[in-house]
């Protein structure tokens, strides 16, 4: 406990004219100026920047202050700099407060000139008397478990994995589907160089399978994470895929004998698979797996028949799911996006008209590797078509369903057509679309080209509806061209939707695991949305990738790098600072009644000898015992009931 | 019994994670909302002291507003919980003695939700307006 009489200085921020456009901040130090235990009220245009900071220093100096209180933005951004200013000269950071004029002020009361200066003059009089409250923290250090988990083996994650394992720390990359490599494993080629995806992909992914550093475990999947920052512990659990991945020699033997087909997923259905298979020729691992869903049934009185073919023994019926626990230091998770689902736009005939594709359907269609060995034919005849027409922003800027660009669909639509025009002169190309975005690096060139060199048609305007022709087997879109300000009405043999790119099925879910955020389109949350893009706000966790909303490759992989890079700066580092708010009891009021105990979401508090007792390291800080305490014997450092009540005595008291 | 030149002042008790991260969206965001309410930032909604909101109603505060992680969201897995129990309690006993449980509200505010933050105080300040000041600050409800 601190006894010398506070001696606070508070340093109000103009922001340039983020606050001071709106707050008159001259009546604003003024104020500050006569609040109790206040030594120097001053202000300056960016208090964030060097010369910011160095006025705080200076006056702490000539004014022998030991609290300082800052009116700026939102702690979140800035509660950490000014705690480095305190402790820079000697002063425990801990004696800080921050005023969030900013965001919870000029910029939402913006046209209330005289309503948020006396708001202001609240928040700044509530910072004050808290800080008046403050008592010296130290920061604790805790060790980092030297290692990442990376969740989710797309491009995103297999970057992340590669990157963090080159720099030779061990990596535990966890995959849900029998082999990595996600929706990029997919894709015939890349925009804007045409690129063939699986030759930049592939290597990638052997990579992955053969590095000392990384330990892969494909269909398997993250069932619990507990801990903290440096510390996680994380249960993974490993599903069985009924064929050992060691002694499988991918002979393909099985594959012959299994009797049911069920369609492929990676051809888009497109194909057809067994029930026994490799999800594709270059999977990582390259070893079997049995679709239990589809399987008459792993025993020879049903069929059994895999098992007979096997002649490397690889087959196991009895296999169980495997429950792994793991000491982690950083995550990573990049568990990437679901496509729109087409269906749910019902007027664009999707399920009703065979010809009626999806974006990725006609990828797959494009695939040497793929179902028709990348010909171009109308499901409904397996002839070749005259004309396909592309439609824009299926599932996305849409209100209906997503109001986001999903980012990637318009350049998909340009390669892809640029591909079909390569191939067939002959066949016309015609894209609807509400604008062409064309933003990344060589884009605009890729989308000037396209349209110039390979004599794509583009119409501007949204279908609204696509029907069977009654004249022939064709199909008839129908809409507007807005340039024109005409309907539009073409007969064409197949049209592509662009559907676009939506949250993984699972991803509330992946959240809660995770102890992560969602933003309101359905992506994680990063911590803020320039400036810490691949962080989380629960320390230690970071994500990366279309996991985080609507991505291209290189994005992806750009994301992925920097997400490796912040959780390789926390393992190499090896301690990582952790907040010092746990809860600390007042031997002398607690009763030992026991309520802290049962209010602990951790474990962390016990009565021992009627005493209550807080474990340090399981303690978080969320003073849910404080709240629960009948005699205020435990509360939270930082967030003490002195410090808050003074808050509102600040707030309320002079208003009786 | 409201007169036109009469502000309720609202307190908002914010949990860091979800809902004053979403008030600092609303501000980034530039959603403007009425400016009756002063926040404190506390770790969790779990954090609340039902001694907080009866200090700050015997303070004559015309509302308390409490803004927590939704169910499921909570950083501290059941702090949320917690709240929500002791804030159907405390409407209770708030009843009992002559103060309207309206002046007592709760809400879920995710980080995301920039825009259920400025709703919430708009919806909140109108319901307030309508209740009129605290009855404590003319002497008690008697």
């Amino acid at each position: 406990m601190s006894t010398e009489q506070p001696k606070i200085g508070v340093f109000i921020c103009h922001c340039g004219s983020n606050i001071a456009g709106v707050i008159d901040i001259p009546t604003l130090v003024e104020y500050a100026a006569t609040l109790p235990n206040v030594v120097v009220a001053e202000d300056y245009r960016y208090m964030c920047s060097d010369p910011g900071q160095d006025l705080i220093r200076e006056r702490a100096r000539e004014k022998d202050l030991n609290r300082v209180v800052v009116a700026a933005c939102s702690p979140t951004l800035h509660e950490p700099t000014f705690r480095r200013v305190l402790g820079s000269i000697g002063l425990n950071p801990f004696f800080f407060d921050m005023s969030n004029i900013r965001e919870h002020c000029s910029w939402v009361h913006t046209h209330e000139e005289e309503a948020a200066l006396e708001k202001a003059k609240d928040l700044v009089k509530m910072a004050v008397a808290r800080a008046a409250e403050l008592e010296p923290l130290q920061e604790k250090e805790v060790d980092v478990k030297a290692n990442v988990l990376v969740v989710g083996a797309g491009i995103s994650g297999i970057q992340a994995a590669l990157d963090i394992a080159d720099a030779g720390f061990k990596v535990y990359l966890v995959e849900k589907e029998p082999s990595i490599g996600g929706h990029m494993a997919q894709l015939d080629k890349t925009f804007p160089t045409l690129d063939c995806s699986s030759c930049i992909l592939t290597p990638k992914m052997s990579l992955i399978g053969q590095h000392p550093n990384i330990e892969l475990l494909t269909y398997s999947e993250v069932r619990e994470v507990e801990g903290y920052v440096g510390n996680f512990k994380v249960k993974v659990e490993r599903k069985p895929r009924y064929v050992i991945e060691e002694k499988c020699t991918a002979c393909d033997d099985c594959v012959e004998v299994c009797p049911v087909n069920v369609p492929d997923e990676f051809n888009a259905g497109l194909g057809w698979r067994k029930a026994i298979y490799i999800p594709f020729a270059q999977a990582v691992p390259n070893a079997h797996v049995i679709d239990t869903e589809h399987c008459l049934g792993m025993t020879p009185i049903a069929c059994g028949k895999c098992k007979d073919a096997c002649e490397a023994e690889a087959i196991d019926y009895e296999m169980k799911p495997e429950i792994l626990e793991l000491d982690i230091g950083a995550i990573i998770v990049a568990t990437g996006f679901k496509l729109f689902n087409a269906l749910r736009q019902l007027e664009y005939g999707y399920g009703k008209y065979p010809d009626v594709m999806t974006n990725l359907e006609m990828e797959r269609m494009l695939s040497a590797a793929g179902p028709t060995e990348g010909k171009i034919l109308r499901p409904s005849t397996m002839k070749k078509p005259k004309h396909i027409a592309y439609i824009q922003c299926v599932g996305s800027r849409n209100e209906r369903y997503n109001s986001y660009c999903s980012r990637v669909c318009c350049m998909a639509a340009l390669k892809q057509a640029r591909q079909i025009r390569e191939k067939y002169p002959d066949i016309k190309v015609t894209i609807f679309y509400i604008d062409m975005r064309a933003f990344g690096k060589g884009y605009e060139e890729f989308y000037e080209t396209t349209a110039r060199e390979y004599g794509v048609n583009f119409v501007r305007g949204r279908i609204s509806e696509i029907r069977g022709s009654f004249e022939s087997d064709r199909i008839v879109v129908r809409g507007e061209d807005t340039f024109l300000a005409q309907p539009v009405e073409t007969e064409v043999d197949i049209v592509v939707l662009s559907c676009g790119i939506e949250a993984a099925k699972d991803q509330g879910e992946l959240a809660r695991i995770f102890g992560i955020q969602l933003s309101a389109d359905g992506f994680f949350l990063e911590a803020h949305p320039k400036l810490r893009p691949v962080e989380t706000n629960t320390d230690g966790i970071f994500i990366a990738g279309a996991a985080q909303g609507p991505k291209d490759i290189p994005d992806s992989v750009a994301q992925a790098k920097g997400a490796a890079a912040s959780a390789l700066s926390m393992v190499a580092a090896g301690r990582v600072k952790v907040q010092p708010y746990t809860a600390v009891v007042n031997e002398d009021l607690c009763a030992g009644c026991g309520i802290c105990e049962a209010s602990c979401p951790y474990g962390a508090v016990k009565v021992v000898d009627n005493i209550a007792q807080v474990t340090e390291a399981q303690c978080k800080g969320c003073g849910t015992c404080a709240a629960a305490c009948p005699n205020e014997a435990i509360a939270p450092q930082h967030f003490t009931m002195d410090q808050i009540i003074a808050q509102l005595d600040a707030l309320f008291k002079e208003a009786e | 019994m409201t007169n036109k030149s009469w502000e309720p002042k609202i307190v908002c008790f914010a949990c860091r994670w979800c809902s004053y991260a979403g008030a600092d969206m609303a501000g980034t965001s530039r959603i403007q909302y009425p400016p009756n309410a002063r926040v404190i930032r506390v770790n969790c909604s779990g954090r609340v002291d039902p001694n907080f909101i009866l200090r700050a109603l015997k303070l004559n505060a015309d509302g308390v507003l409490i803004a927590g992680c939704h169910f499921g969201d909570c950083h501290y897995v059941s702090g949320n919980y917690q709240t929500s129990r002791r804030v159907a309690l405390l409407k209770e006993y708030l009843k009992e003695i002559g103060i309207e449980p309206e002046r007592l509200r709760l809400e879920w505010i995710s980080a995301a939700e920039g825009q259920k933050f400025a709703e919430t105080m708009k919806a909140f300040v109108n319901e307030i307006k309508l209740l009129g000041p605290n009855p404590l600050a003319n002497g008690g409800p008697e």
